[in-house]
């Protein structure tokens, strides 16, 4: 997927100058929020302790990471013991080489998939319909987005999560040809419609993996519109399209993760469908693929093992973090310019794809934390998204006035007389501006600051000076 | 007990009542204050940009102003944060100066924080009257857990009748520098705050962190309320001028 996360600010300005898309936001705020709140309380009631199970599932994250080469070796051979083929690749390209080589190998011509942000890492869809295959969403949400022209998921699982009813009405009555709906199970009933004929005739199926379970070599996928059962059973070919990082040692590790990540993305205490599925289809069996492959993807996470940021390979996708960020909130997904959005986003897109083209989004954050504390396998975010400006102070990839700014105010702290004497003219220069009243209405020092909101004027003398006069 | 005041720049800037109001707090509780002179900024500003190098001489200029006294206490959830749990990391690769942070960090606390748990102050000087409604500041209430501590305090004032506004907890889009870097969605997120806090018809709103309290302050008066009054939480709890 293209990125267009250097534009970040004028994207944000654009969605805050939205109002569709803010009637939107205000609508679905809080409601991820709320269900997850309700079920973790409804968990603590019935005796568990959520606390200790983020922090049992950050450890099993941990101790994979620790060996993820071991891991990864151990899932290889199980998987191909149980007749799949794991293949590798490193970046986006080898992915759509992989999946297009598979597909003339089975010679296919449709494939149907379910959601895989890996995919649109990858950009897969364009690179199948280059190679003659057609690419089927069959995800409610991205299939929404796929027949609007390709629009890119505003939200790692709930994709149109920034579209109204009303909108996506409109999309189905344009594309379908048919009245229009105004009901979600109506609306609903007509995407299976046109989805049921692409299930039976594709011959491959694409999907994601939302963990990979070394022991028995199989692949977890959590849904909640069954859409995901189809695509890995009905076609003769089943892709996997994943992370290297969504290795976990156990089913019983699994039975773990599953627990916090549903409750922190949904707030349902199991979604409607888990699926477990474990090589390719055998003699006795009715159903399942004939050929299975894994396409077991780098992208830029093998360099994080190891590095200041391997806590973010932790992550379990669960999208907690967005739907509890202010920031995300309040300006929706698309203004970051890439896969991931929110808080995750910000720390994903720099280290994927350089911090250079994405040098607005470790700033894009008030650091509240209100991501970290919710966060299923506690990856501190906040902290995260410090280091990697950190990392840009190092390269020197701030504005410059940024940088002579902080280094300026750190260095007239740092001498306390002449800090006196720069905070006197201060607060007298902002008196100034505010001119007899309590608030300034432009500030030109700090002109963004009162793009939306006034200044409120200092009280007239500093701290220091009216101690040293009242000092008994 | 012998407790040296952090100020904070910003209070010391705009704000300076707040810190007289601090002082009159812990002397009400029995303790006898100092304001070590050459205080100015914790390095936060400097820490939260990703300058580490600025951060850190700033850090050892407080742990070096600050260390002989037997209890440190700011007015702000944000900077407490800020030197009671990011200096020890911030001069891990100085064994000399990480020593003395950890010897020092401990005894750096909020004012709330420190007036509920160690000074326990018996009465308050406070006389407000009215509704207040309280916004929980981000830093304080995350990483030193401070939720109950004003409200217990507020609770001892007969004049105050506290109204929780829904969302105290979401941050009101301050943020220090990502509020003059994203001005427009600082101020976005401020209105939703502002929203929230309207709900409760109060007189006041009322918080912990001066910068929560000015981009507050800021968006009410842009939006046209003139009346609903900002204020710290020591200016309550120490009397109203
Ligand atoms: S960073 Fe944490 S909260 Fe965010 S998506 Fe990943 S696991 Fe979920």
């Amino acid at each position: 997927m293209q990125i267009r996360s250097m534009f970040f600010k004028a994207n944000a300005s654009a969605a805050l100058a939205n109002p569709v898309l803010q009637g939107n936001l205000r609508t679905s705020k809080g409601k991820f929020v709320d269900k997850r709140r309700a079920a973790v309380a409804d968990f603590e009631a019935e005796g568990g302790d959520f606390e200790a199970m983020r922090a049992a599932a950050a450890e099993v994250r941990n101790l994979v990471l620790k060996d993820l080469d071991l891991w990864l070796e151990k899932f290889e051979s199980a998987a191909t013991a149980r007749g799949a083929t794991v293949l590798w690749a490193k970046d986006g390209e080898e992915i759509c080489r992989h999946v297009v080589d598979i597909a003339r190998r089975h010679s296919v011509r449709k494939a149907v998939k379910s959601k895989s942000m890996l995919s649109e890492e990858a950009g897969l869809n364009q690179a199948l319909e280059a190679s003659n295959v057609q690419p089927v969403e069959t995800d409610l949400g991205e299939y929404i987005l796929q027949i609007n022209d390709n629009e890119p998921p505003s939200h790692i699982i709930a994709p149109v999560i920034h579209k109204s009813l009303d909108e996506v009405a409109d999309l189905f009555e344009k594309t379908h040809r048919k009245p229009r709906k105004t009901e979600i199970p109506e609306l609903t009933r007509e995407a299976r419609e046109a989805l049921r004929a692409h299930f039976l005739d594709a011959d491959m199926g694409i999907s994601g993996g939302n963990f990979l379970v070394a022991e028995t070599g199989s692949v977890a996928l959590v849904t909640n519109e069954g859409n995901g059962r189809m695509v890995t059973t009905l076609p003769r070919v089943h892709v996997v399209v994943t992370g290297i990082e969504k290795v976990i040692p156990t089913l019983e590790d699994l039975s773990l993760l599953l627990r916090v990540l549903i409750r922190s993305a949904t707030g349902q205490h199991i979604s409607n469908y888990v699926s477990l599925l474990t090589g390719v289809k055998r003699p006795d069996e009715h159903d399942g693929p004939e050929h299975l492959y894994y396409i077991l993807v780098d992208n830029g996470r093998a360099d994080l093992v190891g590095s200041q940021f391997q806590d973010m390979l932790r992550c379990i996708r669960c999208g907690a973090c967005m739907n509890h960020c202010p920031v995300y909130q309040t300006i929706g997904g698309h203004a970051y310019g890439w896969v991931y959005p929110g808080p995750m986003g910000s720390v994903l897109t720099p280290l994927y794809n350089g911090l250079d083209k994405a040098i607005d989004l470790p700033h894009a954050a008030t650091l509240c934390n209100q991501c970290g504390v919710v966060c299923p396998v506690k990856i501190p975010l906040p902290e995260l998204l410090r280091k990697l400006r950190e990392q840009q102070v190092e390269k020197n990839l701030r504005p410059w006035l940024e940088r002579v700014a902080i280094k300026g105010w750190a260095w007239v702290a740092g001498k306390p007389k002449l800090y006196a004497l720069g905070t006197w003219f201060g607060v007298r220069y902002l008196n100034w501006l505010a001119g007899g009243k309590n608030r300034i209405g432009v500030l030109g020092a700090a002109p963004e600051w009162t793009l939306g909101r006034d200044f409120p004027a200092p009280e007239g003398k500093t701290f220091r000076e009216l101690y040293s006069t009242r000092r008994r | 007990m012998r407790v040296a005041l952090f100020v904070t720049c910003l209070v010391d800037m705009m704000r300076p009542r707040i810190g007289f109001a601090a002082i009159r707090l812990l002397e009400a509780a029995g303790c006898e204050v100092v304001v070590p002179e050459t205080q100015t900024c914790c390095g936060q500003p400097a820490f939260n940009s990703g300058d580490r190098a600025s951060a850190a001489k700033l850090a050892k200029k407080v742990i070096a102003e600050f260390e002989a006294h037997e209890y440190i206490v700011a007015p702000s959830g944000s900077c407490a944060d800020q030197i009671r749990n990011e200096y020890p990391g911030l001069l891990a690769d100085e064994p000399e100066w990480h020593r003395r942070a950890l010897a020092f960090c401990p005894r750096v606390f909020e004012l709330t924080d420190f007036l509920t748990r160690v000074a326990q102050p018996a009465e308050l000087p406070g006389g407000f009257r009215g509704s207040i409604t309280y916004h929980d500041s981000c830093a304080g209430l995350r990483s030193l857990g401070i939720k109950e501590q004003p409200r217990a305090l507020l609770a001892q004032l007969p004049g105050v009748e506290l109204r929780e506004m829904p969302g105290a907890e979401e941050c009101c889009g301050f943020g220090g520098t990502f509020s003059v870097k994203f001005g427009e969605i600082s101020a976005a997120i401020a209105e939703k705050k502002c929203a929230n806090a309207c709900t409760t018809n109060a007189d006041a709103i009322v918080g912990g962190d001066l910068g929560c309290l000015l981009n507050i302050e800021g968006k009410l008066r842009r939006m046209g309320d003139e009346k609903t009054r900002v204020l710290h939480v020591a200016e309550v709890l120490a009397g109203d001028r």
